[in-house]
């Protein structure tokens, strides 16, 4: 089995897992009916990509695991998402600034890696970029109306912003897994989309009146399976069925 | 107006409605037909998003994959349906906010079934096959009701849920064909739901109130009695076919009759969840007042927003 | 501050190309923006459209039904508007 790959496709994968569940754990209970339905559009959005590449790791991994095996059957430490996706939701302007500064970050990697070498990877970043492109646009469009909103929004939002900034550096961690397959031309060089995520990130910020967080202080830990302590609970939600009924069809 | 001239306009408005003409919003119409109508579909429309929170309940914890996109495509197209619904409500002069404030307030109710709680994912299949079943059989007539705009949402929602019913039913059928466990949780789920689901096609044709007139107007086609006859007719065999009981031990096929006869149904416990008094109730409301409130400071501030915007483009305009 | 209502939309979508822009529904949003995306994902989620109108409701002048009669009626006996009302000879198959 190709390792490598392997992981790979688990460290992309995981972070739309992981915000797909968060975001339609909200169906039905967000500020708008209208808003409702567009967050339940992101969620559809990210599990349909999360299908793809679980289904291509499981024919990579070959040892008879499927597509959920793979998204419900590890142990906290073998999932690789990054920290920020797996932030509560604290407010809707949590909800908004996670997704953005994901949003953001996502719409540049798939935006490289439809030039992968990896054919399967290329297509599916080829399919997806056009849901990310309409997110990002969706949840920098809120950032803007709540940072640029009332007194109260910009409070909360810029609250939002300011715990979340400390997840954000991670984004651009390489495994060894992501170093290897970068050398193979498969994978994204995620450090070189550092510089020009701030500036773009920044400047939706500054539209929305925001300040920029100043801290330089910084979490990881995800890329390498170790979590905040959020993670098992909403792992304990997603993997109910399959931990409590084990080796059943659906 | 004068009351002759009323009844004069009355009379000519139920003859347009018995022509099949269809009534728009701006046509003058009986102050009773608005009301009937204010009331009917802001009701269907809150028993939609009340609706999406029984199985919103299970989102985060659908079995496979496969499944949680299914069942968050579904209670997404209940959001829809509330919302088309609202919109051909508004158009009787009535807001949104007006008609959550009934909702909140617990003046205006929605279907009953939903204060009834999901305790195991087969819930999610017994809801879509006998719950959105019985909907639907209700629903359909209303494609041909009068109201223009009641109409034209019921056939939006109409062509949507037709994979509502079958997502549930298949839910159901991997159960029943699976582990014994899981057959057994499939059982369990049609025992609770079955009672409910013939209660959500309304109180007996003795007891309703409102028939006689909203089959007039459309809003009606057949009674509740043979509403709910047809959704037993038709349900029973689809539980045969998957090997699961329905829980009525009177529950016969009549050979004369063509159809089957059922035990008695035990309206008290109807008429104690309408009244609010159902294992839900409370919650519900509780989810649905407290995502409104929570969601108050980001609909002013998108307001907010937006006026400032409107403000600089007229700035830069001058 | 007191709350205002997100104001009401009509939104038009164009199934595919080649077709008018047809009524939809309607819907809240804040703005014209919010608008555009809230119809993309209300009434285009099976692949419905391919181009998309939304106008606040308010900005619609409509007919008063009342008037029906002198708006509407008047047009009901000009048939010479319509080609059915020539007489053609019966040689001529197609005009």
């Amino acid at each position: 089995m190709k390792e490598n790959l392997y992981k790979y496709i688990l460290g992309i994968a995981d972070n739309s897992l992981i915000l797909g569940q968060r975001m339609g754990a909200l169906t039905g209970h967000g500020p708008s009916l209208e808003t409702d339905i567009a967050c339940t559009n992101i969620s559809l959005d990210l599990f349909g990509q999360v299908r793809s590449y679980y289904q291509y790791a499981a024919k990579i991994a070959g040892d008879g695991r499927t597509e959920d095996d793979i998204a419900m059957l590890r142990k906290e430490r073998e999932y690789v998402n990054v920290l920020l996706v797996e932030q509560p939701d604290t407010d809707f302007a949590y909800t908004m600034a996670r997704q953005f500064l994901f949003d953001v970050y996502h719409f540049m990697f798939l935006t490289e890696l439809q030039k992968s070498k990896d054919l399967t990877l290329a297509a599916i970043a080829t399919k997806s970029i056009k849901e990310v492109s309409y997110h990002k646009r969706f949840s920098s469009d809120w950032i803007k109306r709540l940072g640029d909103g009332t007194e109260l929004s910009n409070q909360k939002m810029q609250n939002a912003i300011d715990n979340l900034w400390t997840y954000t550096d991670e984004l651009f961690h390489q495994t060894e897994a992501d170093k290897a397959m970068v050398k193979d031309g498969i994978g994204v060089d995620v450090t070189k989309l550092k510089e020009g995520y701030y500036k773009q990130v920044i400047e939706v910020l500054e539209e929305a009146t925001l300040n920029i967080p100043e801290s330089k202080y910084f979490q990881k830990g995800g890329k390498e399976g170790i979590h905040t302590e959020h993670m098992g609970y909403l792992l304990s939600d997603l993997q109910y069925m399959q931990r409590a009924y084990p080796n059943m069809e659906w | 107006m004068s009351e002759e001239q009323i009844k004069n306009l009355e009379a000519q408005f139920e003859e347009r409605i018995a022509r099949d003409e269809k009534i728009e919003p701006k046509d003058w119409m009986p102050e009773k037909y608005r009301q009937t109508h204010i009331r009917q579909m802001s009701q269907h429309a809150h028993s939609e998003i009340v609706g999406m929170l029984p199985e919103g309940n299970w989102i985060t914890r659908a079995p496979s994959l496969r499944r949680k996109v299914a069942l968050l495509a579904k209670v997404q197209d209940e959001a829809g349906h509330g919302l088309y619904l609202y919109s051909a409500t508004e158009t009787l002069g009535v807001s949104r906010d007006e008609l959550y404030e009934q909702l909140h307030s617990g003046k205006a109710k929605y279907s009953s079934i939903f204060n009834y709680p999901t305790v195991t994912w087969a819930d999610m299949g017994a809801i879509g096959w006998l719950v959105d079943g019985a909907a639907i059989i209700n629903q359909v007539p209303l494609c041909s009701t009068s109201f223009g705009p009641y109409a034209r949402a019921m056939v939006r929602v109409c062509k949507e849920e037709s994979f509502h019913q079958r997502q549930g039913y298949e839910i159901m059928i991997k159960l029943a064909n699976g582990t014994p466990e899981q057959k057994a949780m499939a059982q369990d789920a049609l025992n609770r739901w079955w009672w409910p689901s013939l209660m959500m096609l309304g109180p007996t044709d003795a007891e309703s109130i409102h028939t006689e007139q909203s089959m007039k107007w459309k809003l009606k086609r057949k009674s509740n009695d043979e509403l709910r006859q047809q959704f037993i007719d038709q349900t029973v065999p689809q539980a045969d076919l998957i090997g699961l009981t329905i829980p009525d031990p009177d529950l016969k096929w009549n050979e004369e009759r063509q159809s089957y006869d059922f035990g008695d149904i035990n309206w008290d416990e109807f008429w104690q969840v309408v009244k609010g008094h159902g294992p839900c109730n409370k919650e519900r409301m509780k989810a649905r007042v407290g995502a409104w409130e929570r969601g108050e400071w980001v609909r002013d501030a998108a307001m907010a927003y937006a006026e400032k915007q409107q403000e600089r483009r007229e700035k830069q305009a001058v | 501050m007191a709350t205002k209502n997100w104001p009401l939309w009509e939104v038009f979508v164009r199934s595919k190309n080649g077709l008018e822009h047809r009524h939809f529904g309607s819907l809240h949003a804040a703005d014209a923006e919010m608008a555009l995306e809230n119809a993309r994902d209300v009434y285009t989620r099976r692949n419905e459209g391919v181009s998309i109108w939304v106008v606040e409701s308010k900005h619609i002048t409509a007919s008063n039904p009342e008037h029906n009669g002198e708006l509407f009626e008047p047009a009901q006996d000009k048939v010479y508007r319509h080609p059915t009302f020539y007489d053609l000879p019966d040689e001529v198959k197609h005009m």
